[in-house]
This record gives C-alpha cells, structure tokens and sequence, in this order.
C-alpha cells in the first residue's frame, strides 16, 4: 500500500501543473501513512479482484497523469524540432551544402537556419501577428484589417475544430471512443446546406434553422452508433468509421443530384447556401472570421457545465469511469451511451455547420468537410479531454493551419509539413515519457504508467 | 511435500489458496518468505521457472485455445521445430508425445480432437497432460472438480491416483471436504491468508468444517433481541442464472421482516450473489416473484427498486459500490444524485453536495483528507464507510448489505456492524450476505444457508457454528444433526459461548502460509 492511489485526481479537478501534482501525490502518501495500521487487514484476506479499468479509462489516467502542461508544451516544442530536420531534408539546395560540410560548416549551417528560421517566422506571422502589416498600418500603407487578417485565419480554422474535439471530448470522458466526428460532421454539413439553399425563411431565423439543422443531422449520426451499443452491445469504434464512409459518399453522391448541385457548374458543387443562413462576419467582409467562434467558445462553456455541474454531466463521467458501479447506484448505462452519442453528435454536426455556413464557398463540395472530425480527435487529446483545454488545443492547430498556408506562398514549405507537425505533436503527447526522457525530465512516474498502458493494449 | 503425495490444500474462497499457488507457480512474487524445492531456495521469476523447476499448474480456468487440438494447445509454448532454418512445426513428434503421456497414465486423450469439441473433464485432462509432458514432478491442480460433473469428478480422482502411483505430488486445492477426505494423504486448511491446521484424512468432515470456518475468531456485536414486524422483503421461488446462463438461484424463497437482521451464510459462489442482485434489478428474474412490502418488484430497475426505499451495500465495492476516480463527496451522492437537495432538473448542486458530504464524513467518521479527495485514495474500511453513508442517509425499508466487512479493518468492522444494528433497532429490514460466519451469526437474528442456489436450511442465530459450516458445505439440516451428535446440538447458546471472544483480525501477516509450504 506505498502507493494507494496511482490515478490521483477526480475527473474535474485534475492537477495543473507539475508542482500541483507533487503536492498531491505527496498527500496521498501522507495519507497513505495514516492509513497504513487499518489497511493492513484490508490488504490480506485474499485477492480482492481489482476491475480491470477499460482502455479507455487507462488512456485517460495515462493522458491526465503523466501529462503535465510542461510535457505539453516540451511537445510542441520536439515537434517543432523534427520539423525543421524534415524542411532541412527535404530542401535540395539546403540539402546540398550538407555535402561538404566538413570544409565549410558555416554554408550548411547559414541555409538551413536561413530556411528554418523562415519558415517559422511565417508560419507566426500568418497565424498570429505580422509586424510588417502592423507598421504598414503605422504608415498608412494598408488597413487595420491585415494586422488582424492573421488572428482572423487562425480563428477561422480554429472554429470547426473546437466543436469536433468537444465531441470527441465528451465521448471520452463517457467511456467511448467517438471515432465518428468526421461522419457526424459531415451529416451535419448537408443538412446545415440544405436547410441553407432549400428553405426559404427570413434573416436571423433562417440562420438559426440551419444551424440547428446540422445540430440535428450529427445527432441523428451519433444516434445511431449509440443506440446500436446500447441495444446490441456493437462496438462503437467499428460503427463510427463505417458510418463515416457512408456519409462521406452520400455527400458526394447528393452533390450532383438535380435540386442540390448548382446548375450553372458542370462539377461537383451544390447551390451556395442563401446569405441569411450565413454565419455573421466579426470583422467586415474582408476577415473571414465569423460568428462560429463565438458558439465554439459558448459550446465549450456549455460542454464544461454539463460535464462538472450537471446531473447529466455526472452520470455520463459515472459511466465512463465505472459502469458497473453506475449501474449499482440505479443510473442506465445504456441510456446514458446513447445520450453521449447524441450529444457527441450534435456537437460534430455543428462543427459540420461552421464548415458551410461560415467559409467563402458557402457551397457543399465533397471535400467541404476536411478533416475536422479526424483532426478533432487529436485536439481533443492534445487538450486532455476537458472542455477548455479543447478549446485551446484548437486554437493551436487552427493557427498552425493558418500558418502554414504563409508558409507554404511565402517559404515553399508544402502545407503537408503542419499535418506532420500536428502528429507530431500528438504523437509526443502520448509518448510522456519519452518526452521526459529526452528533457531529463522525472521518468520514473511517467514509466511506470506507461507499462500499465502497455499491458492495457 | 513428499513425492508421490497428495497434498490437499483446504480452505474458503478467498482464504488465500489460489493466491498461495500462484507464487508457487511464480505467477505472483513473494512478498515475504521462501519456497525450498529438495532443500533449495528458489526464486521463480515467472511460469518458465516454475516448470523448470518441476511445478506444472491446472488452472480453475483453463488455460486452452479452443480452436486448437489437443496436440496443438500442448505444444503451445514449447514447439518443437525439425527442418532448421525453415522452422516447421513437428507436430508428429509432439502428437507421439501426448498419446505416449496418455497411454503412461492411462488418461485416454485423443490427440487430434478440437479442444472446444470436448466436455469440460476432458479439457481438464489435456491441462494435465499438458503439464505431463513437461516433466513436472510436482502437479497444482486448483479446485479442479469446481467444474466438473460427479462423474467426470470420480474419473479425476481416479486419474489422480494413478498419478501418485507414478510418483508424482500433487498440490490439491478445494473447499469440497468430501473429495479430501477421499483421496488425500496429508490436510493443511488455510483460512484468511494463514495455515491454520494440519489434518490427516482420518479427520471427522466437521472437525474440518471447523477449522476451514475458523472457530477462533469471533466477533461479538452488541444488540437486543430483535422484535420483527410485518413482512418487508418476500421472495418466493426465484431463479436467477449467472452471467455465464447456469443457474445460480434454483428457487430461493425467504422473508425478511422489519426490524431484523437476516443473515444469509455460505461460501461464496453458492447464488447468494445472483439472489441480491436479482432483487436490487440488476439480473433478470427467471421465474418466481420478489415483493417489497406487498408491491411486486420483478423487473423494475434498480433505481426504481433504490427509490423504493432499499438501500444496497454491494459485496464488491470496488466494482460496484463506488467509483474510484470520483470525490468522496460525489460518491456519497453517487445513487441520489439527481434528487433534491443535491440536483434541481438538469443541475447539480455542488454546495448542497459539499455541505452534506461534510455532515456524512463527520457522522460516520469516515478518515478522509478532505470530501474532494478521490475515494480511491481511502484505505478500504474508509471506503466501504462511504458506501455505508451513503446507503443509511436516505429513509430505508429495506437495507441489503453483502459481504459489508470484506477487506475492511477490525475498527470499521466494530462501526459498520454497529450501524447496520441502529439501522435494524429503527425499524428497517436487514439482510446481511456473508461468507465470514463469525459475521453473520454476530449480527442476524436468523441465519439462512445457501448452497448450491437453493436455502437449505434456516437456523436461530445461536445454532452451533459448526452445524452451520456443515450446512454450508452442503450437508442438510437433519445430516448435520446427526454428524454433530448429542453434546452441544441442543443447548442453545452454550456451543457459542464457548467460542473464544478473542481478537477479530489483529494478526498482522499471512507470510506463515507461503514459508512454511516447503518442498521436499
């Protein structure tokens, strides 16, 4: 009994930082002292068959427990790393004075600093801030619109992406592995385009409609995984990726049905959706931000509320940490995955509804949906599975997207680069120790816990 | 252990057998102690040390890959390979090798059989030839018969002896004292985690029973007599199957009436878990009817049965009474969660949880940080403490409290037994599943014993223990009688009070049990 409680922390209340984890586990072992005269009975009489946590929930101990904000962070920051070795490698002319650079260092080393640091510096200015607009704008020479363009972008493809990870998110803190964001988003964007182009209502209502039309069609796509879990016990993992299939060739297939796809185009493209239906641009109509941030961050609020203070909330966090014990205490589990998938859905069909109602196009084309459900499910574990750390997790990858397409106009770097370097970053997430190994961090914990995962798999 | 001996190892579920026979079979590691074999410590790493040292182990469950035959599963993990480099598996070698081992020992295997296609003795055979053919002297066999059909259980005994002929031992792991006292050479009864005694086969069947229930324990539990009211929980020929569809409840009827304590004895696995379960709604009733105070209760779930008001100590809190992760505050709100004052619609209120977690801890002094620490981080008493609360803070009719002490210290045992009697003084019905007897005659005013799915008997709570161990193994009322003779049988209480009221569970280690387990 050294070690009594090996996944400290309540589900809500999870440390933050490295110090406030030491802290706990220092009380716990202050604890454990207290409690070591009594225990000792408890730990004798047999072998108490200890439940098997489920995957699941071993990932998720894994994810709060050994990742602390610094490994986050030092994961970024790897990941940055090996993305400047793959621009290096992957350069020609960079890569060539690599060829004698035993008689003249300084050339190989000039490039490739010339060519990361470029990069790098674009990949911030489109993303973040540009000082050149910013004194252009001192000057005169341009509006106050391209100092903000950069956030605008970030913010823009960072708004889809809160939605897919809160859905992913709450799935996960439920229990289940929602692998169907991209399906439920996809569903959500036909129905959020078809309510859009096909009904004829008045500005303000007509945008409300559609809205909520994706709202209903991710419902109705998350529905369906969840009833058939509940009901037949099918394995929601499998049943949310064939459901991504169908829905994805159903897009493509309603695209080009008469009545959907614009009739002025010969390819696939449907009617763009009427402007009443489109979300309100925050910044005029030269900044593509619109008003889906704002519900990103109002969803999340919501997402956060129903998690920690509601009575929903807490069956859908019983239900995920121990069924069996949420069973015993009278709560239905099966109505309880059905609803998660519900809500999972619905917030991957709004995600969906940002997609059509708030870009440029406005029009359903069979890549419109990207990959927001895919990429949701590693902002949803880059942000811990909490509602807010979604939301930041989001604004990361949406400035890395928004980044890279400077970097690719102005550095030639191909945009392929901030996929890798999203992995990468997820990749460095799930590997704690391995980050602390490389940083010299405290293994130890962060080893032990990684067996567990092991065996776990 | 000397060779050619068969060595059985007695005791109840969870005493610590299988425990014990898994670090022998280097499955667990010793935390204390050694094992000697031939006189020579050994330190087993892992199951390859073991069979390297000449210890092979049936499990209870096996251990076979269904699709595989026979030849096939017994290769698995020591292949031999012909042909070199090309690695090809020698079945013919291997397929000579099982007949020859299943002709020595006259154990009739066919070689070429899938396993799945085979009834369960003779799955168990190949488990043992399995462990033949790798030259183990020293052969576990854990509560081999558990599985096993009467017959198929004669065969195994008669296989045993042809083994013993052969000079092998064998470590013989049960709780069936018919089966020892038939084939074994040499009795150690362990109970709770120690040796407690070394018979001979020629022991009486209740001088065992004795000593696998234990008789120097005993916990006294102060209360007045009991004064029953009318007829809370009335249930009338249930049946219930497991999880695995076997029977488990096979027409169970009993009352329990307010203001007493019924306690139902036995080992475990004997349906008591499948009974409670059934009447909280968590396994679907096969036939049969369970009432709570007149109402028909079959079917409904089981927040409605909680809301009924019948409050449920789950026997195996760790899966079912709590949720490890959660706050001690939220497990304490865990079944009443959406109710007022703590959920008003769709909202909870954390200060409402808060203030009453604070009142609950103090109430039933429940040693914990603070009410927002994880319940995991609570030694088990404190925890089970928490269940408690839990369960007695609402207004009760009926409270069903199962295995309420498993794992728990002698101070939690003292409080939680003290309030399950204040539960009883006010009126509710108590029923109290437990397979520590000591507990169940400490705290009910009735005692029913289970076995095998039905209530073979129902006995005042001053019976003599020992006619209670023997209906717990399964011996009917009127043969308990009989075995137990004319002293103490009619005497009520005298037989009780002879038991010493000595300490409950003070002793610290089991360490004794795997050290003195040595190995000749």
């Amino acid at each position: 009994m050294t070690n009594p409680n090996p996944q400290s922390g309540s589900p809500d209340k999870e440390p933050a930082s490295e110090a406030q984890a030491a802290q706990n586990a220092l009380g716990n072992t202050e604890r454990a002292e207290v409690a070591t005269e009594p225990d000792r009975s408890a730990a004798k009489p047999g072998p108490e068959p200890e439940p098997k946590p489920s995957l699941g929930r071993l990932f998720l101990d894994n994810l709060w427990a050994a990742n602390t904000f610094t490994v986050t962070l030092l994961s970024l920051v790897l990941a940055i790393v090996v993305g400047a070795v793959l621009m290096i490698i992957s350069d020609p002319d960079v890569l060539s004075t690599y060829s004698y650079i035993t008689s003249r260092p300084s050339d190989a080393i000039n490039s490739s600093w010339t060519l990361v640091s470029e990069a790098y510096a674009n990949l911030f200015k489109g993303s973040i801030f540009d000082p050149e607009a910013f004194s252009g704008w001192l000057d005169g020479a341009n509006g106050w619109q391209a100092v903000l363009a950069p956030i605008s972008e970030t913010l823009t493809y960072a708004a889809p992406l809160v939605f897919t990870g809160l859905s992913v998110a709450l799935a996960f803190r439920g229990g289940l592995f929602n692998i169907g964001a991209q399906g439920q988003a996809t569903i959500g964007v036909i129905m959020a385009a078809l309510a859009g182009f096909l009904l004829p209502l008045p500005p303000g209502l007509h945008l409300l409609v559609a809205v909520l039309a994706g709202a209903l069609g991710g419902a109705i796509w998350g529905f369906i995984p969840g009833i058939l879990k509940a009901r037949a016990g099918a394995h929601e993992v499998i049943n949310t990726i064939m459901l991504n299939y169908v829905a994805t060739y159903f897009l493509t297939w309603l695209i080009v049905q008469n009545g959907v796809q614009d009739p002025n185009r010969t390819d696939a493209i449907s009617k763009a959706v009427d402007t009443s239906a489109q979300l309100p641009r925050l910044l005029g109509d030269n900044l593509r931000v619109h008003a889906g941030i704002l519900l990103a961050v109002l969803a999340t609020w919501a997402v956060a509320w129903l998690l920690n203070r509601s009575t929903l909330g807490f069956e859908l966090r019983a239900v995920g940490a121990n069924p069996d014990a949420a069973r015993t205490a009278g709560i239905s589990v099966t109505r309880t995955y059905i609803l998660i998938m519900v809500f999972a859905g619905i917030l991957a069909g709004l995600g969906g509804s940002n997609m059509v109602l708030g870009s440029t196009a406005s029009a359903l084309t069979p890549l419109v949906v990207a990959q927001i459900g895919f990429d949701g499910i590693l902002v949803a574990l880059l942000g811990r599975v909490k509602p807010w750390g979604v939301l930041l997790a989001a604004l990361l990858f949406g400035a890395l997207q928004a980044g890279g397409n400077r970097m690719q106009s102005y550095s030639g770097i191909s945009l392929e680069l901030v996929t890798v370097l999203q992995a990468l970053i997820v990749i460095f997430i799930a590997a704690p120790a391995l980050v602390k190994a490389i940083f010299q961090l405290r293994a130890a914990r962060a080893a032990r816990l990684q067996t567990s995962l092991a065996k776990g798999w | 252990m000397e060779p050619g001996e068969i060595h059985a190892l007695l005791g109840e579920n969870g005493a610590g057998k299988s425990t014990l026979m898994n670090v022998l079979y280097g499955l667990y590691q010793p935390d204390e102690g050694e094992i000697l074999v031939d006189g020579k410590p050994l330190k087993l790493k892992g199951p390859s040390d073991a069979i390297g040292a000449g210890i092979g182990m049936v499990h209870q469950h096996f251990m076979l890959v269904p699709v595989f035959t026979v030849t096939e599963n017994i290769m698995l993990g020591a292949e031999q390979i012909r042909g070199g480099i090309a690695g090809f598996l020698d079945r013919r070698r291997a397929r000579r090798e099982v007949t020859e081992v299943s002709e020595r020992y006259n154990l009739r295997v066919d070689p070429d059989a899938v396993i799945e296609d085979l009834p369960v003795g003779i799955q168990q055979r190949v488990e043992i030839v399995k462990a033949l053919t790798r030259d183990v002297d020293l052969l576990i066999l854990d509560e081999p018969t558990a599985v096993l059909t009467p017959q198929e259980t004669e065969e195994l005994l008669t296989v045993m002896r042809s083994l013993k002929a052969a000079g092998k031992s064998i470590v013989f792991i049960t709780h069936k004292l018919g089966e020892v006292k038939a084939i074994a050479d040499r009795i150690t009864v362990i109970r709770r985690g120690k040796t407690v005694g070394t018979a001979s086969p020629e022991a009486s069947r209740d001088e065992l029973a004795a000593l696998m229930v234990g008789r120097n324990v005993r916990l006294t539990v102060d209360k007045t007599p009991a004064t029953p009211g009318d007829p809370v929980l009335e249930v009338a020929g249930l049946v219930v199957d497991d999880d695995r569809q076997i029977r488990a409840v096979d027409g169970v009827d009993l009352t329990v009436r307010a203001g007493e304590v019924l306690g139902v004895a036995g080992v475990q696995g004997n349906g008591q878990t499948e009974l409670i379960e059934a009447i909280m709604g968590l396994r679907p009733v096969l036939a049969g009817t369970i009432s709570l105070t007149g109402d028909r209760i079959n079917g409904w779930k089981p927040k409605r049965v909680l809301r009924a008001g019948v409050g449920y100590v789950p026997e195996d809190r760790s899966v079912d009474g709590l949720i490890k992760e959660f706050s001690v505050a939220e497990n304490l709100v865990l079944d009443i969660y959406d109710r007022p004052p703590f959920g008003a619609g769709l909202a909870l209120k954390p200060d409402a949880i808060a203030a009453s977690a604070k009142e609950r801890i103090e109430q039933f002094d429940v040693r914990t940080s603070s009410a927002d620490a994880a319940v995991g981080t609570l030694s088990g008493g404190n925890q089970q403490k928490v269940i408690v609360a839990r369960e007695l803070s609402r207004p009760l009719k009926l409270l069903i409290a199962a295995q309420p002490t498993r794992g728990v210290d002698v101070g939690s045992i003292e409080f939680i037994h003290s309030q399950v009697i204040r539960e009883r003084d006010i009126g509710t019905a108590v029923m109290v599943v437990s397979s520590e007897l000591d507990e169940v005659i400490g705290l009910a005013d009735r005692i029913a014993v289970m076995y095998r799915g039905r209530i073979i008997g129902i006995v005042g709570p001053d019976t003599p223990r020992e006619e209670i161990g023997l209906l717990m193994a399964g011996i009917s009322p009127d043969a308990a009688h009989d075995a137990i003779a004319a002293p103490a049988a009619d005497e009520p209480g005298a037989a009780t009070a002879a038991d010493s009221p000595g300490v409950a569970d003070g002793s610290p280690a089991n360490d004794a049990g795997s050290a003195s387990e040595d190995e000749a």
